[in-house]
């Protein structure tokens, strides 16, 4: 299922949520929308859905205009934040809600609707707890469940609101490896809503960044970190040290930091470098090491420029021992935009 | 205290002379306010033996005013029920204008003196009312009747169910509602299995605090009754007539029914809470 968003607005209120969002989607992709909160990343979703409808343009469902159709029409599976669960029905029934609601012609034998159940069950790795209640499960477990009712109607995307986050460090990792599965297994067109740009980056074929209710850059994980389009971006995914300056010349300048700039016209910029694109070297500026700290395989170091930055570097476990008293050094990359 | 002691007790614990005091004090008044009267109550109704009681109660016109009481309830709460319900379905899982109003008008019933309740069924359709010569020449009786006195009921128990309901359904949100439409149920349906599970035990604990509440309304049932022996009497007004004639055996014998209803309700209510330990805490009035 291919799915095209044309210019949809959506007002709550007078705060706009989406402003004039175009987004494609291909078949059997899986795509993260991130954003920090208020972006506008869930209403996108929900009107992805069919759960919101759109103010002013349209939403396309393998070329079919869907704008206005419900969520039951688009046959979307959603994933909601908290899960959602019936919390009267047992894990079974809850996975079975969508085929048990069809009437006529359309809904399943039992013993078929009992099969579904199984193999569903047996996708997420839940064999056997069909008999309990969402009560008398783990965090993870429910988000699993949650999973395998929106897959049980064999629907033509999937659609997941923030779906680990309200899980802890351990289970997040192991079920984003578990979505993964799932989407490879099913082959299901799957997009989730996130605010940890690690998740995103990790799971998503592509990522798409929302801010104030625009898409400020799509792309696969590798471009989207290494070639932001806009200030928002390369300070929103992965760490960067933020420099307010000035560029003359085709140069930008923020104190002691001097980067080429060649693209940008004279005047106030700012320019981001990544903690990993600082190096020693002699021919660069100096810099006072207040802290070197090995973290696995990484050297962890803040520095203070010869103005009072203060600078985060990450260097190779090797090197710890020459961050030491005052060092030169240079930015290797940086990503320069006119304020 | 002793340093024993101290170390005794957990460290956000008070100490054990306040705890005596404080459930001590709370006992003491219940003791007074509640168990006293409830005691009084029935040692009036028995003062002249258990035989007597019972033929006071017995009266006709007793017997009459039990079975308006039980009639009022059972029109009053079913319909409150149903209304409270969808009042609620309405505030918590929907955003119209005037919704700030709804839940203004249906906490009315609470802020209004029973008594101006019952006056203003008076004022509608009473002989000098807005309606009065009307229903005067179609022969319909709403104020000195039953209609009267089960309207002026259910205008006072109202916000029970509603008020029950409420907080419970903001608190579950609409997700799971969201679930069960995008997965192709219907609107009927999706309250039937979804919305109506969720909220059972709080419409229950709602429809027994309107139970109690109905059987119990003295103020507005007052003013719209007209006192009619045998007809228009519910329970609380006939002990108000039968004290009034010093009969106080028959008076104290109806009063001691009541507050049978009373502890039934109670009883039902408890047995609830125990069952269901997540009704409990929920706000009453």
């Amino acid at each position: 299922m291919t799915i095209a968003i044309r210019s949809v607005e959506k007002q709550f209120g007078r705060y706009p949520a989406l402003n004039k969002v175009d987004l494609e989607i291909a078949d059997g992709e899986l795509l993260a929308l991130l954003g920090p909160s208020g972006s506008g990343k869930t209403t996108l979703l929900r009107t992805i859905a069919g759960l919101e409808f759109p103010d002013a343009g349209q939403v396309l469902f393998d070329g079919q205009d869907v704008t206005y159709a419900s969520a039951a029409a688009r046959r979307v599976g959603f994933v909601f934040q908290q899960y959602a669960l019936f919390k009267h029905m047992t894990v079974a029934k809850n996975i079975a809600f969508g085929l048990d609601v069809r009437k006529g012609k359309d809904k399943p034998s039992k013993a078929e609707i009992a099969r579904r159940v199984e193999e569903l069950l047996k996708l997420v790795e839940l064999e056997g707890l069909g008999g309990r209640y969402p009560s008398q499960l783990s965090g993870g477990q429910r988000q699993r469940v949650a999973l395998s009712r929106a897959l049980a109607v064999q629907p033509s995307v999937l659609l997941l609101d923030e779906p680990f986050g309200a899980l802890d460090a351990t289970v997040r990792k192991s079920l984003r490896r578990e979505l993964r599965r799932v989407h490879d297994a099913t082959g299901v067109t799957t997009i989730f809503v996130t605010h940890d740009q690690e998740e995103a980056l990790e799971l998503a074929d592509r990522v798409a960044i929302l801010n104030n209710g625009r898409i400020e850059q799509i792309g696969t994980p590798d471009q989207v970190h290494d070639a932001p389009e806009t200030a928002f971006v390369c300070g929103f995914v992965g760490e960067a040290n933020r420099f307010d300056g000035q560029v003359s010349g085709g140069r930008f300048n923020a104190g002691a930091l001097t980067v080429p700039a060649s693209a940008l016209k004279d005047g106030a910029a700012t320019a981001y470098v990544r903690p990993h694109d600082f190096a020693l070297d002699e021919a660069g500026f100096e810099v006072l090491i207040e802290r070197a700290q090995v973290q696995g395989a990484l050297t962890a170091v803040t520095a203070l420029t010869s103005d009072g930055r203060r600078l985060e570097i990450s260097a190779s476990r090797a090197d710890a021992d020459r961050f030491t008293g005052a060092v030169k050094i240079v930015a290797r990359k940086a990503h320069v935009y006119a304020a | 205290m002793g340093a024993a002691s101290s170390k005794a007790r957990g460290a956000t614990d008070d100490p054990a002379w306040a705890k005596i005091l404080l459930i001590g004090a709370v006992f003491v008044f219940l003791a007074l306010v509640l168990i006293l009267p409830l005691v009084a109550v029935f040692a009036e109704a028995l003062r002249k033996g258990l035989d007597a009681a019972i033929l006071a109660a017995r009266q006709p016109d007793a017997l009459a005013a039990v079975k308006l009481t039980l009639l009022t309830a059972a029109i009053a709460v079913p319909f409150n029920a149903v209304f409270g319900l969808c009042a609620a379905w309405a505030i918590a899982k929907h955003d119209f204008r005037g919704k700030a109003l709804l839940i203004t008008l249906i906490d009315l019933p609470f802020s209004v003196s029973p008594v101006v309740a019952g006056l203003i069924y008076v004022l509608i359709f009473g002989l000098q009312g807005w309606f009065g010569e009307w229903l005067l020449d179609n022969d319909i009786r709403i104020i000195f009747a039953v209609p009267g006195i089960v309207l002026a009921t259910v205008f006072v128990t109202f916000p029970f169910v509603a008020r029950e309901l409420i907080p419970l359904m903001q608190e579950q949100g609409t997700s799971e509602e969201e679930a069960a439409i995008s997965m192709g149920a219907s609107g009927l349906y999706t309250f039937w299995r979804v919305t109506a599970p969720n909220v059972r035990w709080g419409l229950l604990y709602g429809v027994l605090l309107c139970n109690a509440r109905a059987m119990g309304e003295f103020g507005a049932v007052s003013v719209v009754s007209g006192h009619i022996r045998g007809l228009t009497n519910t329970m609380p007004l006939h002990v108000e007539i039968l004290y009034n004639e010093y009969d106080f055996v028959g008076a104290f014998a109806v009063a001691a029914l009541l507050c049978l209803l009373a502890v039934v309700t109670l009883v039902l209510k408890t047995a609830l809470e125990i069952a269901q330990p997540d009704v409990r805490g929920r706000r009453g009035h």
